[in-house]
């Protein structure tokens, strides 16, 4: 299936989860927030959030600012 | 030197340091997380932004000590209140705290806030349970509209973010340290280590700096100079100055003198 990650396609497989999308991305799930479609998913979804094709996703994550 | 007794406290937080320091702007990592050491301080600003899928591994919190750090992340970019709650929203999901700073933007060329938008995000964000401190114009309307909502702190600027135009009215930040009981923190505008004594004998509670740090010619030297400036700025406004006088008033005494 296709998403879109930060703006980005991206194939990833049929069904999977949020966790299976952040592994397969070499993203770790601590200092990260997840946004599928608009809407938070908490860090204790993970596991079960599975995402479908067309979902739109936000990783975000602290950078240096003011 | 510090009066142990004097604390700063935000939101029933205790603080030693009244220097809160922005993250960005630095020539690395490894700068920075030098530059945080010599400042002294204990709260950190941070930016929220989409993780980079292409990326580096390395990123800013690697290098960050997060047991001696509170992370303060910001609303930076936001140019409405929807995006503002949003990106805090992210902030805490992310960061685990309830701590924000709270910008909403009116344009890019002043960086100024725009209170409609910011008045609109701060009352949301503490219904949501947020411990909100504003970046906020240095008027003491907006202000006491701020402290009404319930937000945990205002902080005016002292000048454009990123200008190094120091503290261009002193006398509407006093206005405001008169009228509001929450802490006022000065954010934005500080260029030099006398701006940051100049905010601190004012009487202002605490001072937060970015660029006037990062974009100094030793960052490591600039951050130590504020936190040595904003404690004598502390210790100057308790000690309590004399007062302008237009006439000499000498200091040695008159009695005595040899004829």
């Amino acid at each position: 299936m296709r998403i879109v990650v930060n703006g980005d396609a991206v194939e990833a497989a049929d069904g999977c989860s949020v966790v299976a999308l952040l592994l397969q991305l070499g993203i770790g799930r601590d200092r990260v927030a997840f946004e599928l479609n608009g809407a938070i998913v908490p860090k204790a979804n993970y596991e079960k959030q599975l995402l479908a094709d067309d979902d739109k996703i936000e990783i975000v994550h602290f950078v240096g600012g003011g | 030197m510090t009066d142990s007794a004097d604390k700063f406290i935000i939101a029933g937080r205790e603080f030693r340091s009244r220097l809160m320091v922005g993250t960005g702007k630095y020539a690395s990592f490894e700068q920075t997380a030098r530059a945080l050491e010599a400042s002294g301080a204990e709260i950190i600003t941070v930016a929220v932004r989409r993780v980079n899928l292409d990326r580096s591994k390395e990123s800013l919190l690697d290098y960050i000590d997060l047991k001696k750090y509170t992370l303060l992340p910001n609303t930076a970019g936001c140019y409405s209140a929807d995006d503002a709650v949003r990106t805090c929203l992210l902030a805490r999901e992310a960061g685990m705290s309830d701590f924000v700073k709270l910008e909403v933007l009116g344009d890019e060329k002043t960086l100024f806030p725009d209170n409609e938008e910011l008045l609109k995000a701060a009352k949301i964000l503490v219904a949501e349970g947020f411990t909100v401190l504003p970046y906020c114009s240095d008027d003491v309307i907006v202000c006491k509209k701020l402290q009404d909502i319930g937000c945990a702190a205002v902080m005016p600027l002292g000048a454009p973010i990123g200008s190094g135009l120091g503290i261009r009215n002193p006398y509407n930040i006093r206005i405001i340290l008169e009228n509001i009981t929450v802490p006022v923190i000065i954010d934005a505008g500080v260029g030099s280590a006398s701006d940051a004594a100049i905010a601190m004998e004012l009487g202002c509670h605490g001072i937060l700096m970015n660029t006037a740090i990062a974009g100094a010619t030793d960052p490591i030297a600039m951050a130590e100079a504020m936190k040595l400036a904003v404690i004598a700025g502390r210790l100057s406004y308790k000690a309590g100055r004399i007062p302008r006088k237009l006439y000499a008033n000498a200091s040695s005494p008159l009695d005595g003198l040899i004829a």
